[in-house]
C-alpha cells in the first residue's frame, strides 16, 4: 500500500538501495560479534587461560575502532551525497503544489508560472510523470510531517516557516501518504493519494479542477444546493461557483471527482458519503466536522447534488 | 571498649529511627537507594501495563479497544513514565545505594538533599499518574512539541501535568546527580585513587556530570512552555514571531544525553559482572573508562538527528550525522573489551551472565539500526515510523533493561541478603529474550512498509494487521518474562537462600560487609591498594582499615580527588522530617501552577521556610 522498499521514484530508489546496503553490512555484522562472542565462551568451558592482551588489543583497535570508523566513514559520505541529490539540488519544477496540513486533512493549491492560485483541493495530489513537482509544506496550526513512501522521504510542515519537498516520479500509478508527525486526536487518519498520471491527463485534470463547480441539472440536485448553501455547510466549505466560501474544511468545488473521503480514510462512495455528512465522530472519533442532522429528503438531495461535483 | 560494645554505638548511631513517622525522616544512602528502586520498579510495571494496553489495541486494523483519546493518554505516559520515572530515577537509585558501598564510605556527601530528591520524585511520580486515572493525563507525547502542546491546543490540564512533572523530575535528578558527583570525588576510601575506582563507580559520576549539563536545558524549556500556558508569553508561538523548532532544539539537547544517561549507568554494571563470573579483571580498564567518557560528551552534539526532517540545512545536519556514527567507536571499543575479557575465561552462566549474553544481541541490532537512521536520507524514510520504535526499544531494553535486570540479580543478595532463584532466573531471561525480539522485531518492516508510530488505529487495507498480531504476542511473552522476575523477587525475599557476604566471588567493596549491609555500611573504612580489593584480602585474616573516626556521631572520611588521600572528617546530619516537608511545600507550588500562579510565589516561601528548619545549626558546645 505505502511503502519504502517499493520506490517509484529516482530519490526513494536511492535511499531504497542505501536500505538494502546497510541491512547487508549489518547483518555480516551482528554476526560476526555474536560468533566472536560464542567462541570466547566456548574456549573456556573447560577451565580459564589468560588472555593474551597482544591478540585481544588488536581485536578490539580492529573491531571496536577501525571496522565502525569505516563503516561510519562510508554510511557518511554517502548519505550526503544522495542528501544532498534530494534536498539540495535545484531544478525548475513543472509543477508548484503548496500543500498545507490542517487538523486533519490536506489542502492542496495548484499554482500557475506567476505563482497565482489556480486550482485548490484536498487529500488528492495529482503530479505528471517524469517531471519535477515543487511541493511547499505549510501549516498554521501544529506540526505536520508530509511523507509518500514510494516517492520521497518526510518533511514536517511546521508553523511560520515553508519546507521545500521535490518529488519526481518515475512511473504512473497512486500512492498513498500519511502524516508522520504526531497531530492530535486524529494523526490516524490524516491520509492522502497521490495520482502519477502522464502529463496530458494532468493537464488536463488541471483544468478541471480550476473551473467553477457544476450547476445543478435536475430538481433534485437544485434542492440539494439549496440544502447545502442554506445550512451550515457552507460555514466551513467552498465550492466555487457558489455563494459557499468557508475555508475551515476542504473546498468541494470538485468533490465528487476525488477517490476518498475524509483524509484518505473511507472510500468516495454516495453511502460513504451519507454517513460521513450525518455522523463524522463514528468514522473519526474527534475529527472538527460536526455532525448534520438531515431529514431523509435533503440528505437525498444533498448527495445528488454533491455527486455533480465532477 | 570491647570491640562488641563500639559497633553497638556505631550501629546506634547510624541507625534509621524505627515506625511509621520514623519512616519519614530516614536520610540513610541506602534507605533513600532502595526506595528510588522500588518505585522505580513500581512505575516500570505500571508503565509497562500501558504498553500492553496500545499492544492490544494495535494487534488487528480498527480496532475499537481504545479510542483516540484513550491511546493518546496512554502511549505519552507510557514513554514519558518508562523514560523520566523509570528509566532515569532507577539508574539514579543503584547508584545511591551502590557507590557508597564500592566506594567503602558510610553514607553520601548531603544525606539529606537525597531524602529531598526522592520526595520530590515520588510526589511527582505519583500525580503523573494519578491524573491518567481521571482521564486527564497528557496526551502530546512524550517530547511534548509545540505548538501541539501548546495553550491553543491543548487546553486542557494535561500538559500542565506533564510539565510539572517534568519539573519535579528536574529537581530530583539534579539533586541526585550533585549528590553523586561530590561522594564520588570526595567519599571515597583512601588509596582508591581514580584509576582504582570500580567501573560502575566511573559511570555513575559521568552519567552525574551529564544530568548537571542536561537537565537545565529541559528546565528552560518547560518553564518557557509553563510561562506560555500560564502568563500568555509566546516563546514557541509563530504567529507572534516565537518559534517552535526552539523547542526542539532545547528538548533534545537533554533529550538525547538523557538516552545515555540511562545507558552508560547500565554499561557500568556490565563492566562490574563480567570480571565476577569470569573471575579475573575485565579487560581494557582504561579504554572502558575513556570509552564511558568519549560517549558523555559526543551525546551532546548528536541531538538535531531527532530533527532531520524539520527543513535545517543539509550541511548542518551533516554535521550532527557524522557525529551520530561515531558514538559507534566507544560502543565498539567497550562490546570488544567485554568479549576478550571473556575470551578463555570460565564463565559461570549464571542469570546475571544470561542477561549480559542477551544485552550483546539485542544491544548490537540496536546499535546497528541506530548508525541506519543517523544517515539523513534513510531518516527522511523511517523518521517517526514504526521502524524507529523498534529501534529506540531494542537499543534501550537491550542496553539499559538487560543490564539492569542482571544487576537486580546480581546484587538483589547484598541488599536483601538472600539469594534470587537460579531457574526462575532462567525462565524469565528465555522468555524476556525471545519476548523483545518477537515484539520489536516485526516493527522494523512495519515502519519501512510506512507505519508512522502514534497512530491508535490503522486501515485493514494497510497490510499492517498480521506483524502487528505478532507484536502484541510478543509482548505477552515479554510482560510474563518480567512477571517471573517479579515473583521471583518477592518470593526470594522470604524464601531465598541466604546469601552471605560475598555469594559471587566478586572483587569489590560492596561485598565486603554484610547481606544486607548494616547502617554503617562498612564496620571500618576500608584502605585500598588496587582495583579489586577483596580478591587481594582472600585468604588473610586481615584488612587495612583506617582508625579513630568516632562512633557516637556520624563520621565521613574525606579524601583527596585524585589520588583519595584523607584530608578531613566531615559530620553528616541525623535523620531528620526536614525535607519530606520541604518536598511537600515544594510540590504545592509546582502542582499549584496549574490552578494559578500565585501558588509558585507561595510554594517559594514556604520552601524557604522549611530551608530555615533543615539548616537550623547544630549547637558547636554540645559536639553532637
Amino acid at each position: 500500500m505505502q511503502s519504502a522498499l517499493d520506490p517509484a521514484s529516482t530519490d526513494a530508489a536511492r535511499i531504497a538501495e542505501l536500505w538494502w546496503w546497510m541491512l547487508a553490512v549489518s547483518t555480516a555484522v551482528v554476526v560476526a560479534v555474536l560468533a566472536l562472542l560464542a567462541v570466547a565462551l566456548w574456549r573456556g568451558r573447560r577451565g580459564g587461560q589468560p588472555t593474551s592482551p597482544r591478540p585481544a588489543w588488536s581485536m578490539v583497535l580492529v573491531g571496536g575502532v577501525a571496522a565502525p570508523l569505516v563503516a561510519s566513514v562510508a554510511v557518511v559520505v554517502h548519505s550526503i551525497q544522495i542528501g544532498h541529490a534530494i534536498v539540495a539540488a535545484p531544478r525548475e519544477p513543472a509543477v508548484t503544489v503548496d500543500v498545507i496540513g490542517r487538523r486533519w486533512w490536506w489542502e492542496v493549491r495548484y499554482q500557475d508560472d506567476g505563482g497565482r492560485t489556480i486550482a485548490t483541493t484536498a487529500n488528492e495530489i495529482h503530479l505528471p510523470v517524469g517531471r519535477p513537482a515543487l511541493l511547499r509544506l505549510h501549516s498554521d496550526n501544529v506540526i505536520h510531517s508530509f511523507w509518500v513512501p514510494n516517492l520521497q522521504g518526510k518533511a514536517d510542515m511546521v508553523p511560520g516557516q515553508v519546507n521545500d519537498l521535490w518529488l519526481e516520479p518515475r512511473q504512473t500509478g497512486i500512492f498513498r501518504g500519511q502524516c508522520a508527525e504526531f497531530c492530535g486526536t486524529q494523526h490516524a487518519f490524516m491520509a492522502f493519494v497521490v495520482v502519477v498520471e502522464p502529463e496530458d491527463d494532468f493537464r488536463a485534470w488541471l483544468r478541471r479542477e480550476a473551473a467553477p463547480a457544476a450547476s445543478p441539472e435536475s430538481p433534485l440536485e437544485a434542492r440539494g444546493r439549496d440544502v447545502f448553501l442554506a445550512g451550515s455547510c457552507r460555514a466551513c466549505h467552498t465550492i466555487r461557483g457558489t455563494t459557499a466560501t468557508g475555508r475551515t474544511g476542504p473546498d468541494l468545488t470538485h468533490l465528487a471527482s476525488r477517490r476518498t473521503l475524509a483524509a484518505a480514510t473511507i472510500p468516495n462512495t454516495v453511502g460513504h458519503l451519507g454517513g460521513w455528512i450525518a455522523d463524522p465522530q463514528s468514522v473519526k472519533p474527534g475529527a472538527l466536522m460536526p455532525p448534520t442532522p438531515l431529514p431523509p429528503e435533503d440528505l437525498r438531495a444533498l448527495l445528488a447534488y454533491l455527486r455533480t461535483l465532477r | 571498649m570491647p570491640p562488641d560494645a563500639s559497633r553497638d554505638i556505631l550501629y546506634e548511631t547510624w541507625q534509621s529511627p524505627p515506625g511509621f513517622l520514623g519512616w519519614f525522616t530516614h536520610v540513610n544512602q541506602r534507605m533513600i537507594g532502595k526506595r528510588f528502586i522500588i518505585t522505580a520498579f513500581a512505575f516500570f510495571l505500571m508503565a509497562g501495563v500501558l504498553g500492553i494496553l496500545m499492544r492490544v489495541q494495535l494487534s488487528f486494523p480498527q480496532n475499537d479497544f481504545l479510542g483516540p483519546d484513550l491511546y493518546n493518554q496512554i502511549f505519552t505516559v507510557h514513554g514519558t513514565a518508562m523514560m523520566f520515572l523509570f528509566a532515569i530515577p532507577v539508574m539514579e537509585g543503584f547508584a545511591i545505594y551502590l557507590v557508597p558501598l564500592m566506594i567503602g564510605t558510610r553514607d553520601m556527601a548531603f544525606p539529606r538533599l537525597n531524602a529531598f530528591g526522592y520526595y520530590v520524585y515520588l510526589i511527582g511520580g505519583v500525580t503523573f499518574f494519578a491524573s491518567l486515572l481521571f482521564g486527564v493525563a497528557p496526551d502530546t507525547g512524550w517530547f511534548n512539541y509545540v505548538p501541539l502542546a501548546g495553550k491553543e491546543y491543548s487546553p486542557g490540564l494535561g500538559v500542565g501535568i506533564w510539565t510539572t512533572m517534568i519539573t519535579f523530575i528536574e529537581v530530583s535528578a539534579l539533586t541526585a546527580a550533585v549528590e553523586l558527583i561530590v561522594t564520588i570525588l570526595k567519599l571515597r576510601a583512601p588509596g582508591m585513587a581514580l584509576n582504582r575506582m570500580p567501573l560502575f563507580v566511573w559511570a555513575a559520576l559521568i552519567m552525574a556530570f551529564m544530568i548537571v549539563f542536561a537537565m537545565p536545558s529541559v528546565i528552560v524549556s518547560s518553564s518557557l512552555l509553563i510561562l506560555d500556558r500560564v502568563l500568555d508569553t509566546h516563546f514557541f508561538v509563530a504567529s507572534a514571531g516565537g518559534e517552535p523548532l526552539l523547542w526542539q532544539h532545547l528538548f533534545w539537547f537533554f533529550g538525547h544525553p538523557e538516552v545515555y544517561i540511562i545507558f552508560l549507568p547500565a554499561l557500568g554494571m556490565i563492566s562490574t559482572i563480567i570480571p565476577t563470573f569470569t573471575q579475573r579483571p575485565v579487560f581494557g580498564y582504561t579504554a572502558l573508562v575513556l570509552s564511558l567518557v568519549a560517549t558523555g560528551f559526543i551525546s551532546f552534539g548528536l541531538w538535531v538527528h531527532h530533527m532531520f526532517t524539520t527543513g535545517l540545512p543539509h550541511l548542518g545536519m551533516s554535521f550532527f550525522m557524522a557525529a551520530s556514527t561515531l558514538i559507534a567507536i566507544p560502543s565498539g571499543v567497550q562490546i570488544f573489551c567485554w568479549i576478550a575479557s571473556l575470551w578463555g575465561a570460565k564463565v559461570s552462566l549464571k542469570t546475571p551472565m544470561l542477561f549480559i549474553v542477551g544485552f550483546f544481541a539485542v544491544f548490537v541490532m540496536g546499535g546497528l539500526t541506530g548508525v541506519m537512521v543517523a544517515s539523513i536520507p534513510f531518516d527522511l524514510q523511517v523518521h517517526d515510523t514504526y521502524f524507529v520504535v523498534a529501534h529506540f526499544h531494542y537499543v534501550i531494553i537491550g542496553g539499559s533493561v538487560f543490564p539492569l535486570i542482571a544487576g537486580l540479580y546480581y546484587w538483589y543478595p547484598k541488599v536483601m541478603g538472600r539469594m534470587m532463584s537460579e531457574r526462575l532466573g532462567w525462565v524469565s531471561f528465555w522468555l524476556i529474550f525471545l519476548g523483545v525480539n518477537i515484539t520489536f522485531f516485526p516493527m522494523h518492516e512495519l515502519g519501512l512498509d510506512g507505519m508512522p508510530r502514534r497512530v491508535y488505529t490503522y486501515l485493514s487495507e494497510m497490510g499492517w494487521g498480521p506483524m502487528n498480531m505478532v507484536a502484541t504476542a510478543g509482548a505477552a511473552l515479554l510482560s510474563a518474562g518480567f512477571f517471573v522476575t517479579l515473583a521471583n523477587a518477592l518470593w526470594s525475599m522470604k524464601h531465598g537462600a541466604p546469601a552471605g557476604d560475598n555469594p559471587w566471588g566478586a572483587a569489590t567493596l560492596e561485598w565486603a560487609t554484610t547481606s544486607p549491609p548494616q547502617p554503617y555500611n562498612h564496620r571500618n573504612i576500608p584502605v585500598v591498594h588496587s582495583r579489586t580489593p577483596v580478591w587481594d584480602w582472600r585468604g588473610r585474616d586481615e584488612r587495612p582499615v583506617v582508625g579513630g573516626l568516632r562512633e557516637d556521631r556520624r563520621e565521613l572520611l574525606v579524601t583527596s580527588v585524585l589520588d583519595a588521600e584523607p584530608m578531613v572528617v566531615q559530620v553528616a546530619p541525623k535523620p531528620t522530617p526536614w525535607p519530606f516537608v520541604s518536598a511537600v511545600v515544594a510540590s504545592l507550588g509546582f502542582i499549584g501552577i496549574l490552578i494559578h500562579p500565585i501558588f509558585f510565589v507561595i510554594g517559594f516561601f514556604l520552601v524557604f521556610f522549611t530551608y530555615v528548619g533543615w539548616f537550623w545549626p547544630r549547637r558547636p558546645w554540645r559536639e553532637d
